[in-house]
C-alpha cells in the first residue's frame, strides 16, 4: 500500500512571502515542470491535501492560519517549507514584526533553501517529502489499527454558516 | 432475468474500473490539450487507493453517512438502468442521490460546501427539465418508459430525437462536473470556492464520491448509448463510438471554456431545454 507515494496532494499557502517562491510553486505544475506526471495535485483545499508547502515567513497575523491549515489537514501529512523565508525568516528574520521560520509554528519535515526556490529544488523537496509521508504512514498503521474518523467539533449555528 | 442480473453484477463490478479509466484518459487527454505530459493512466485509482488509506475527518458525524447513501442511490441508479427497469425509476433515484451529497454537504456546516450545496442545488433545477423532456422523448417515440424496450426500437433514436440529444448533451456537461458548468465543484485547479460541495470531505469519504462519480459517468454514457442503440444486433457497437465521441467532445469543451456564472448555466440550460427538447417533442406530436 504505497498509494501516498503515487499522488501526494498538495496545498500551498503563501505566509510573508515576497511571492518570488509561489511563482516558483505555481511554475512546477506548468507545461515545462508539470508534477501532475507523478500525480501532484495542488487542491487548495487542507482537508484533500497530503503535503502543505508554506513559503514566506510567519508573523503574528497569519500564525493562527497555519495552524488552522495544519491541523485541518488528515493524517498522515507533512510540511515542507519552501525558500528561505520559510526556513528561517530570511532576510526578514531581524524585522520586528517576523516571527521567523515555518518551524516556530508547526513540525517541518523538509526544508526546501533558495531565494527564490528553483522549481526543480521544489519538486526535489517534495519528493523527499513524499517518502517522509510514506514513512509516517507505516508508522501510523503499526502503532494502531488507525482510527479512520476523526471528528472535529466546531461552532454550528445557522448565523456562522454564510 | 438472468440477462438482466448478470448486466446488474458487471455495472456494479466493472462499473468503478470503466468510470476511473475513462477518468485516467479524461486527465491524460486533457494534460495533452494543455501541452503537458500528465498523469499515469491509472492514477484516479492511485488517488482513490490513497484517499483510503488516509484519515477521514468528519466535521458532523452524519455527513459520512449521507456520502454513503449517496454512492449506494448511485450504484442503485445505475442497476436499474442497466436492469433494462423504468427510465422514470432511473430519473427519481438519480434525483435522490443527488439529494444525498446535497445533504452531507450542507451537514458539513462550512461557508464553502454549504456554497458548493446551493449550486449542486441549482444545477439540480437547470439539468432536471431536460432528463425529464428526455424521458418523454423516449415515451413519445417508442411508446414506452421501458429500457429494454426503448433499445429494441426499429430505428435509432436519435433520428426522431435529434433536439432531444443535443440538449441532453448540453446539461451533461453538468452532470460530469466539466467546465462551464463545474460551478458546485471541480476538478480543475481553480479554487473559487476551495473544492466547493467536496471540501469539508476527506479519507475514505472522499474516495466514496470519486468511486460514486465514476459510477455516475458509466451510468450517463449508457444514457447516451440508449440515443443510438437500435434493433440491429450490432449497433451497440455504433453507440460505444458515439459515446466515446461524445465525451471526447466534452474533454474539448471542459479545456476550451470557463466557469460560467449560476444565473448563465441556469438560464441557459432551461433555454436549451426549451429550445432543443420541447421543439423536438412539439414537432413530433405534429408529425403524428
Amino acid at each position: 500500500m504505497s498509494f501516498l507515494k503515487k499522488s501526494p496532494w498538495i496545498i500551498h499557502y503563501d505566509g510573508t512571502s515576497c511571492n518570488g517562491c509561489d511563482i516558483e510553486v505555481l511554475a512546477c505544475l506548468t507545461p515545462l515542470y508539470d508534477v501532475e506526471r507523478f500525480g501532484v495535485v495542488n487542491t487548495g483545499n487542507p482537508k484533500h491535501a497530503d503535503i502543505l508547502l508554506i513559503t514566506g515567513s510567519v508573523n503574528e497575523q497569519n500564525k493562527d492560519v497555519v495552524w488552522q491549515i495544519f491541523n485541518q489537514m488528515p493524517n498522515p501529512k507533512v510540511v515542507v517549507a519552501v525558500g528561505i523565508c520559510a526556513t528561517s525568516g530570511g532576510i526578514f528574520a531581524e524585522c520586528y514584526n517576523v516571527m521567523g521560520g515555518v518551524d516556530k509554528i508547526i513540525p517541518v519535515d523538509v526544508y526546501v533553501p533558495g531565494c527564490a526556490a528553483r522549481p526543480e529544488s521544489i519538486i526535489d523537496g517534495v519528493v523527499k517529502a513524499v517518502e517522509i509521508l510514506e514513512e509516517k504512514r507505516a508508522a501510523m498503521t503499526k502503532k494502531r489499527k488507525m482510527a479512520k474518523v476523526r471528528r472535529v467539533s466546531g461552532p454550528v449555528s445557522l448565523s456562522n454558516m454564510f | 432475468m438472468a440477462g438482466s442480473m448478470m448486466s446488474v453484477l458487471l455495472y456494479i463490478f466493472l462499473g468503478p474500473l470503466v468510470g476511473g479509466l475513462i477518468a485516467g484518459i479524461d486527465r491524460k487527454i486533457s494534460a495533452r490539450m494543455q501541452g503537458r505530459y500528465g498523469p499515469p493512466l491509472l492514477q484516479p485509482f492511485y488517488d482513490v487507493l490513497k484517499l483510503l488509506s488516509k484519515e477521514s475527518i468528519a466535521v458532523n458525524g452524519i455527513q459520512n453517512f449521507f456520502i454513503f447513501c449517496f454512492l449506494i442511490f448511485i450504484i442503485f441508479t445505475g442497476s436499474l438502468f442497466f436492469m433494462g427497469g423504468d427510465i422514470l425509476l432511473v430519473i427519481f433515484a438519480l434525483t435522490l442521490s443527488s439529494i444525498f451529497i446535497v445533504l452531507g454537504a450542507f451537514s458539513a456546516n462550512s461557508a464553502y460546501s454549504s456554497i458548493g450545496a446551493m449550486r449542486e442545488l441549482l444545477q439540480m433545477m437547470a439539468y432536471e427539465p431536460m432528463v425529464l423532456l428526455t424521458a418523454i422523448g423516449f415515451y413519445v417515440v417508442t411508446k414506452s418508459f421501458n429500457i429494454t424496450d426503448i433499445m429494441s426500437f426499429e430505428t435509432p433514436l436519435v433520428l426522431y430525437l435529434p433536439g432531444i440529444f443535443l440538449g441532453f448533451t448540453y446539461i451533461l456537461t453538468m452532470k460530469l462536473r466539466k467546465s462551464p458548468f463545474d460551478i458546485s465543484m471541480s476538478h480543475h485547479a481553480h479554487q473559487e470556492v476551495v473544492k466547493g460541495i467536496t471540501t469539508e470531505f476527506s479519507g475514505s469519504t472522499l474516495a466514496m464520491i470519486e468511486i460514486a462519480h465514476w459510477y455516475e459517468n458509466v451510468f450517463l454514457m449508457g444514457f447516451i448509448f440508449l440515443f443510438f442503440v437500435w434493433k440491429m444486433p450490432g449497433s451497440w457497437i455504433i453507440g460505444i463510438i458515439a459515446c466515446i465521441l461524445l465525451y471526447f467532445f466534452e474533454i474539448v469543451i471542459d479545456n476550451a471554456s470557463a466557469r460560467y456564472k449560476w444565473q448563465l448555466a441556469f438560464s441557459s440550460s432551461w433555454i436549451a431545454a426549451a429550445a432543443l427538447g420541447f421543439t423536438n417533442l412539439l414537432i413530433l406530436f405534429l408529425m403524428k
